[in-house]
């Protein structure tokens, strides 16, 4: 497989060159937006492998984007990147449809490693979004309405805490004995429910709780 | 270098007992003045603490006064006309916080006293028949309610107010309106001067229409102009209150950071600190750090890292009280977190926080340099007292997995009373 072909779709210019400089060889940049309008014509344009968006853009932010481009049936791969750790935008935006969410504070390896792990159809999830889906799917009073869905697995949830415990996934599997592969398997799993959940808790627990 | 701005601490900030609120349960202090004002107080009023003002500033028994009402106003609705007026120019006792609601079970035992003494009244043809006041005491009622839509303590509130707020508001103007009109009409027909009124009411009516008709685009206006310009204050004051956080904590930040460029681990810690007060600001509502699990954990792990200045990621799932137990836990939690930033050499540490039903656990990770366990000796406090003898003095446990190069993680475990 070539180099991975990623958009970044990003308001600040100075944060786009230095995620620029900051990735490996195995990504190739290959363009910039920097609003919804024209990330949308550009990923229509160019296609890439993986899309790293901005959650907060002037023009809808990161949501509307997702909106608009999956809307259209791209299949286009969303990594969120933000620096907003809000539970209300970490829930919008994979439910909005991004393979995964992390903070711009990540390290240019770590980020090189989660756009591959998107690129390949795996999820991405960083010690807080594991943390509020934990909290999102426990505080769960009423009876979910679709039991595949509206709850987590106990594996799910394991894998879960120790992701929010800051283990990397190869430590994870470690410690499960089980393979990355495996684990990769469960997060992505999750990632389906969270997207697919009807649970309308989810949303409302997601703007009740307006934490960091 | 650490004088960051936080002027918003939960301690220290507690209201002295002897403040305002005891001052009102006793509103009248017989040797504070000579001559002490008639107030309404708002504790413990019926309609609107007319007659408990009254009873306190001649020492009596409210509940006299307002059988005193209750029959006044049986006798020709002397007592509602009184009452009214009392209640119009006597000022309200000052009262902070939410109002206590009326005891409506005590009004409706007056009102069927009333009302049962005009029944007497009829019946026994005691009563003189003669209604006169109570158009009076409706249309003053009315008025009353009108005067206050104009107080300007509530006008305040009222331009403050909400959508909702504005229509109980309008639907009390409107009762206003409808009390005055009714009591006039009450009066001219108790007077027989109905009749003779109608011209005069149709050509009030036609005037009234008239200049009504003239001044509505420049009441509307007005009106307009109003709205705009309350909007525009509130803008205004939301910019204001902005400009000077951002003063105070984030420029004053940045001018630290330029003074501190050669040294980049005070700037990352200068940076990480502003950071986060920045999102508590924005995002996190006031949490007193002395009440919940989460809102202590963050505390500590903030406190630690401007201290240290090694990033300590917090990731926190559920939340409860804190309790003498926990919050030995959270002393056993920032031990770890010190020993991991000062010795384990790792750029940042996790610390996880979970509250399950009848558990909370607390995670302390970092990857750094790690140690032997059994090589550690008998007398370093650090582990051994601070943490897990700490944790087991207190009915928990503690769990710390290492190993040179594996970095450490320190695992707490309490059990609490599930609620």
């Amino acid at each position: 497989m070539g180099a991975i072909k990623v958009l970044i779709v990003d308001d600040h210019r100075l944060f786009r060159s230095g995620v620029r400089a900051e990735l490996g060889d195995s990504i190739e940049v290959i363009g910039e937006a920097e609003d919804v309008e024209s990330a949308v014509k550009t990923i229509t344009e160019l296609q890439p492998d993986v899309v790293l968006l901005d959650v907060h853009m002037p023009g809808g932010g990161g949501q509307e984007v997702l909106r608009r481009v999956l809307g259209s049936g791209s299949q286009v791969r969303f990594l969120a990147l933000s620096v907003s750790d809000a539970a209300e935008d970490v829930i919008g935006v994979i439910r909005g449809g991004a393979r995964g969410y992390v903070t711009k504070t990540i390290s240019g390896r770590e980020l090189t490693d989660a756009i591959r792990r998107v690129a390949e159809g795996d999820a991405v999830f960083s010690p807080r979004l594991a943390g509020f889906v934990l909290d999102a799917f426990a505080s769960s009073e009423a009876p979910p309405i679709d039991p595949e869905l509206d709850s987590l697995t106990q594996r799910e949830r394991e894998v879960l805490r120790l992701i929010a415990r800051g283990y990397a996934y190869k430590e994870i599997a470690k410690e499960l004995f089980i393979s990355v592969k495996t684990v990769e398997t469960h997060v992505s799993s999750v990632l389906r429910k969270l997207q697919l959940s009807n649970r309308h808790e989810l949303s409302r627990w997601a703007t009740a709780r307006r934490l960091v | 270098m650490a004088d960051r701005q936080m002027p918003r601490g939960p301690v220290g900030e507690k209201p002295s007992p002897d403040a305002a609120p005891t001052a009102l349960a006793d509103p009248v202090d017989p040797t504070a003045l000579d001559f002490p004002r008639l107030i309404r107080p708002v504790e413990g009023r019926l309609v609107a603490g007319v007659a408990q003002g009254v009873a306190a500033q001649l020492r009596l028994d409210p509940v006299v006064l307002r059988l005193a009402f209750v029959l006044l106003t049986v006798l020709d609705g002397v007592g509602g006309v009184v009452y009214a007026a009392l209640w119009m120019f006597t000022p309200r006792a000052p009262y902070e916080g939410r109002e206590p609601a009326r005891d409506w079970s005590q009004v409706a035992a007056y009102a069927a006293i009333g009302l049962a003494l005009l029944a007497l009244g009829w019946l026994t043809g005691a009563s003189t028949g003669g209604f006169g006041a109570w158009p009076i005491a409706v249309g003053g009622i009315g008025s009353l309610i009108l005067w206050q839509q104009a107080d300007p303590d509530r006008r305040q509130r009222w331009m403050d107010s909400t959508v909702g707020q504005a229509r109980k508001n309008r639907v009390r103007t409107f009762a206003g309106l409808v009390l005055v009109v009714i009591g006039a009409i009450g009066f001219l027909a108790a007077n027989n001067e109905l009749g003779k009124a109608r011209p005069g009411i149709v050509f009030t009516l036609v005037v009234v229409g008239g200049v009504a008709l003239i001044a509505a685009p420049w009441l509307a206006g007005l009106w307009k102009e109003l709205q705009r310009e309350r909007r525009e204050r509130i803008r205004q004051e939301e910019r204001a209150e902005f400009a000077a956080h951002v003063h105070d904590s984030v420029l004053h930040t940045l001018t630290l950071i330029q003074r501190n460029a050669h040294d980049s681990r005070e700037v990352m810690r200068l940076a990480r600190s502003q950071e986060r007060e920045l999102r508590n600001w924005l995002y996190q509502p006031k949490q007193d750090a002395d009440a919940s699990v989460a809102a202590a954990v963050r505390r500590v792990a903030a406190e630690e890292e401007d201290a240290h200045g090694v990033p300590i990621e917090i990731v926190c799932v559920g939340d409860c009280p804190l309790t003498p137990e926990l919050s030995a836990m959270m002393h056993a939690a920032r031990q770890a977190m010190v020993n991991a930033a000062k010795y384990s050499g790792a750029s940042v540490i996790s610390v996880y926080a979970e509250v399950e039903s009848g558990e909370v656990t607390v995670f302390v990770r970092d990857r750094g340099a790690g140690f032997d366990m059994d090589a550690v000796p008998e007398d370093r406090m650090g582990i051994r007292q601070s943490i897990i003898g700490r944790m087991e003095r207190n009915g928990g446990s503690a769990r710390v997995r290492t190993e040179p190069g594996e970095g450490t993680e320190v695992m707490l475990t309490m059990k609490v009373e599930s609620s």
